[in-house]
C-alpha cells in the first residue's frame, strides 16, 4: 500500500533520513520504533511532503507522493495524527471533528461522527467542551478521532502514547487495534517499543536515519538486542 | 479556634508584607519616571531657558500611583478570596456560570437589540445632526473593526497596515468619480475589488511570515501606500488630496434643494420638504447597511469551511496541513476579504467627506482599528462594537475632557490588561451549540 524507497531527507545541510526503505501492506499494523532523534517523525512528515524527500520515492498505491502538495495528500486517503496531538484548543470537541472532515464532501459526516464516538465514548460525553480543557489522553483520542474523520485507508500515528499514563496508553492501543480491525491500515511511530511491538504485525527499528532491523512484532520483541536497547527498565 | 485565628493572622500579615513590597516597588519606578517628566520642567523666561522644579506636585503624583497600586493589590486579594469561596460554595460558582450562560445564549438577542437601536436612532427625539454624525463615524469604525477582525481575530494574522486598504477604497472612488464621473453605486464594488487585489498583493509576500515579522511587513505596507498617495502628485494630487467627490444619490435622486432639468430630487421623489438632514441620515443608513453586511458575512463565514479554516489556522498551522487545508489559500482569502471590507468602508468615507487626502490614512488609524479588535477580544463581533464605542464615541462625547484623553486611554489599557487580558469579550463562541448527551441542562456544572 505504501512503499518508501531510498528516501533521503535533509534539514538544511543535515541529513536526517539516510536512505530509508520500508513497506506497509494493506490491512497491517506496522510500527517504527527508535530512540529520540532517530528520524521517526521526520519519516512521517516526509510522507506528507514537509520536509520534502530530496532523493527516493514514496509510492502510495503506485502513485509517487513526493510530487503531491501536502494538503492534497489527505485527499488520497492518508490521515495523520501528528506528534504532540495538535488539536485546536479553543474549538470544541465537535468542531475539531468537523475540521477533520473538511476535506470530505460531508455526505457521510453523521455516520463518521457516530463511528468516532463509538470508538471513543469519552469524546461524546465531552463534545461541547473545548479541546484545550481535555486531559492528555482525551486530547490524544480527539487527535486520532479527528484524523479518522477524513475516512482514511491508511492512518499514520506519531507517538500516540506521548506523555500519557500507562493505563491510558493501554486504552489507546486497544483502540488502535479496533481501528485496524475495521479495515484501516495503521503505521505507528512509537518510542514505547513494548506496546507498539506487541500490537503490530510487523515492525522496523530506526537508528540515526537508517532502518537497522525489521521483522514481525514478535520476532523483534524476542530479539535480545532490541530487548537491551529499547525494552530494558520497566515496560508498563 | 485560637489556632485558626493565628493562621488567619499569619496569612493577613504575609498579605500586608506582599502589598507593602509591591507598593514600594511601584513607588520607586514611578519616582524614577516622575523626576524627568514632572519634577523638572523647562520654562522660558524672556529668551533664557530656566529649569523649574515641581517637587510637591511630583511627590503627590508618586503618592497617587502608590495608592493606586494598593487598591489594585487589595482588589486582587479580594477577588482571589472570592474565587476560593466560590469553589467552596458551588452555588456561587453556579450563579456566575449561569450569568455567563445567560450572556452567551442571549448574544443574538443583544445583537438584534443593538441593531434595532441603531435603526431607530436617527428618529429619536434627541437625535440631531451631531448625534447622527457621531453614529456614522462610529459605524465606519465598527465596519473597519469587523473587517480587520477577519484578518486578525479569525485568521490570527497581525496586520498593522489595515488602513492601506481603507485608503485604496477611498481613492478608488475619489479618482474614478472625479475623473470618469461614475456613480457611487458602480464604484462601491470596484473599490472593494481593488482593495481585495491589494490585499492579495500584500498577502503573497508575507505568506511565510508570522507574528512580529508579519506585523512589521504589514506596517511597512501601510506606510508605502500612504507615501505613494502623498508623492504621486500627477495621479493622486499628492498632499492636496482629491476634492469635489460626488455625494451619493438615492438611486439616482440627489439630495439637494433643486435639481437640473429632468432629474427629481430625493425630497420631490418622496413628496416631502427638503431638509439637509436627509443626506446625513441617508449616509448613516448606508454605513449601517454596509456594516450589517460585513457582520452577516463574517458570521456566515465562520460556519463555512473557509471561515473554520481561518480559525484553525490561527490555532495550529501544522495540524491544518495534516487535515488537508491549504494554508496559502486560507491566508490569501483572509487578507483579500478583510481588505475588501476596508475598501467598501473607504469608498463610503470618500463620499461622506467629499474630500480625501493622505492625512486621513496615517498609522494612527491602523492603530485605532487594531486597538478596537484587540480590546474587544479577538474574533468577537460584539466586542468590536463595544470597543469601537469606547474608543470612538466616548472621546467624542467628552470633548470637554480632551486634556485627559490620553490619560484615560492609558488607564483603560492598564485596566484591560489587569482585569481582562483577552479583551472585553475574549471568549470564543462555538459556531454550533449542541446539547451534551444525557444532560439537557447545566453541562458545565456537572463536570
Amino acid at each position: 500500500m505504501l512503499k518508501i524507497q531510498g528516501v533521503h531527507t535533509f534539514y538544511g545541510q543535515i541529513e536526517a533520513l539516510k536512505g530509508v526503505d520500508l513497506e506497509i501492506k494493506q490491512g497491517e499494523i506496522v510500527t517504527l520504533i527508535g530512540a529520540n532523534g532517530a528520524g521517526k517523525s521526520t519519516l512521517l512528515m516526509t510522507v506528507f511532503g514537509k520536509p520534502k524527500a530530496r532523493h527516493g520515492r514514496i509510492l502510495y498505491e503506485g502513485r509517487d507522493l513526493t510530487r503531491v502538495p501536502t494538503h492534497e495528500i489527505v485527499r488520497l486517503g492518508i490521515a495523520q495524527s501528528p506528534e504532540g496531538r495538535r488539536i485546536f484548543a479553543r474549538m470544541t470537541v465537535f468542531e475539531n471533528l468537523q475540521m477533520g472532515a473538511l476535506c470530505t464532501d460531508g455526505s457521510t459526516f453523521d455516520e463518521d461522527v457516530r463511528m468516532v464516538f463509538d470508538l471513543f465514548p469519552r469524546l461524546e460525553e465531552r463534545r461541547t467542551q473545548r479541546g484545550g480543557t481535555l486531559s492528555g489522553g482525551e486530547q490524544q483520542m480527539l487527535a486520532i478521532g479527528r484524523a479518522l474523520m477524513s475516512k482514511p485507508r491508511l492512518l499514520l500515528l506519531d507517538e500516540p502514547s506521548l506523555g500519557l499514563a500507562p493505563l491510558v496508553v493501554r486504552q489507546i492501543f486497544d483502540i488502535i487495534k479496533k481501528i485496524n480491525q475495521a479495515g484501516v491500515t495503521v503505521f505507528l511511530v512509537e518510542q514505547n517499543a513494548f506496546h507498539a511491538l506487541k500490537l503490530a504485525h510487523r515492525g522496523y527499528v530506526m537508528v540515526n536515519g537508517v532502518i537497522t532491523m525489521s521483522g514481525t512484532g514478535k520476532e523483534l520483541l524476542d530479539n535480545p538486542e532490541i530487548r537491551a536497547a529499547y525494552l530494558e527498565g520497566g515496560h508498563a | 479556634m485560637s489556632e485558626m485565628t493565628t493562621s488567619h493572622k499569619a496569612a493577613s500579615a504575609s498579605a500586608v508584607s506582599v502589598i507593602a513590597r509591591d507598593t514600594l516597588l511601584t513607588a520607586v519606578v514611578a519616582l524614577v519616571l516622575a523626576v524627568p517628566f514632572i519634577g523638572l520642567k523647562s520654562d522660558s523666561v524672556g529668551t533664557a531657558l530656566t529649569l523649574v522644579t515641581r517637587w510637591p506636585l511630583m511627590l503627590a503624583m508618586v503618592g497617587a500611583v502608590a495608592a493606586g497600586r494598593v487598591l489594585v493589590s487589595l482588589w486582587r486579594l479580594r477577588s482571589a478570596a472570592k474565587a476560593q469561596r466560590a469553589t467552596a460554595h458551588t452555588a456561587a460558582g453556579d450563579a456566575k456560570a449561569s450569568l455567563a450562560a445567560w450572556g452567551n445564549s442571549h448574544m443574538k438577542a443583544i445583537g438584534f437589540a443593538g441593531f434595532a437601536l441603531a435603526v431607530v436612532l436617527p428618529f429619536l427625539p434627541f437625535s440631531n445632526r451631531y448625534v447622527v454624525d457621531i453614529g456614522t463615524t462610529f459605524l465606519i469604525y465598527v465596519m473597519l473593526g469587523w473587517g480587520l477582525n477577519i484578518v486578525v481575530g479569525l485568521a490570527g494574522l497581525l496586520d498593522l497596515g489595515y488602513v492601506a486598504f481603507y485608503a485604496v477604497g477611498a481613492y478608488t472612488y475619489a479618482l474614478i468619480s472625479t475623473q470618469a464621473g461614475w456613480s457611487f453605486w458602480v464604484c462601491l464594488p470596484l473599490a472593494g475589488t481593488f482593495a481585495a487585489m491589494f490585499g492579495l498583493m500584500l498577502g503573497f509576500p508575507v505568506l511565510r511570515l508570522r507574528g512580529d515579522y508579519l506585523a512589521i511587513v504589514t506596517l511597512g505596507f501601510g506606510e508605502i501606500i500612504r507615501v505613494i498617495l502623498m508623492n504621486w502628485v500627477d495621479f493622486t494630487k499628492g498632499p492636496d488630496g482629491v476634492s469635489g467627490i460626488p455625494r451619493p444619490s438615492f438611486f439616482g435622486a440627489p439630495f439637494s434643494r433643486s435639481a437640473p432639468e429632468g432629474v427629481t430630487t430625493f425630497s420631490d421623489l418622496l413628496g416631502i420638504e427638503y431638509s439637509s438632514m436627509h443626506r446625513v441620515v441617508f449616509l448613516y443608513f448606508l454605513i449601517l447597511a454596509l456594516a450589517a453586511i460585513t457582520n452577516l458575512f463574517t458570521l456566515r463565514m465562520r460556519k463555512l469551511p473557509t471561515g473554520r479554516a481561518w480559525e484553525a489556522l490561527r490555532e495550529d498551522e501544522i495540524a491544518c496541513r495534516s487535515l488537508g487545508i491549504n494554508p496559502t489559500n486560507v491566508k490569501l482569502s483572509a487578507f483579500a476579504l478583510g481588505a475588501m471590507f476596508a475598501g467598501f468602508a473607504g469608498a463610503f468615507f470618500a463620499t461622506r467627506q467629499g474630500f480625501v487626502s493622505p492625512e486621513s490614512f496615517t498609522f494612527m488609524e491602523s492603530a485605532i482599528i487594531l486597538a478596537i479588535v484587540v480590546l474587544g477580544g479577538m474574533g468577537s463581533q460584539l466586542g468590536v462594537v463595544l470597543a469601537a464605542f469606547a474608543l470612538v464615541v466616548l472621546p467624542e462625547w467628552f470633548r470637554e475632557f480632551e486634556q485627559y484623553r490620553m490619560f484615560l486611554f492609558g488607564a483603560a489599557m492598564v485596566a484591560i490588561m489587569v482585569v481582562k487580558p483577552t479583551g472585553v469579550m475574549g471568549h470564543r463562541e462555538p459556531t454550533i451549540r449542541l446539547h451534551p448527551v444525557g444532560k439537557s441542562k447545566k453541562p458545565e456544572a456537572a463536570r
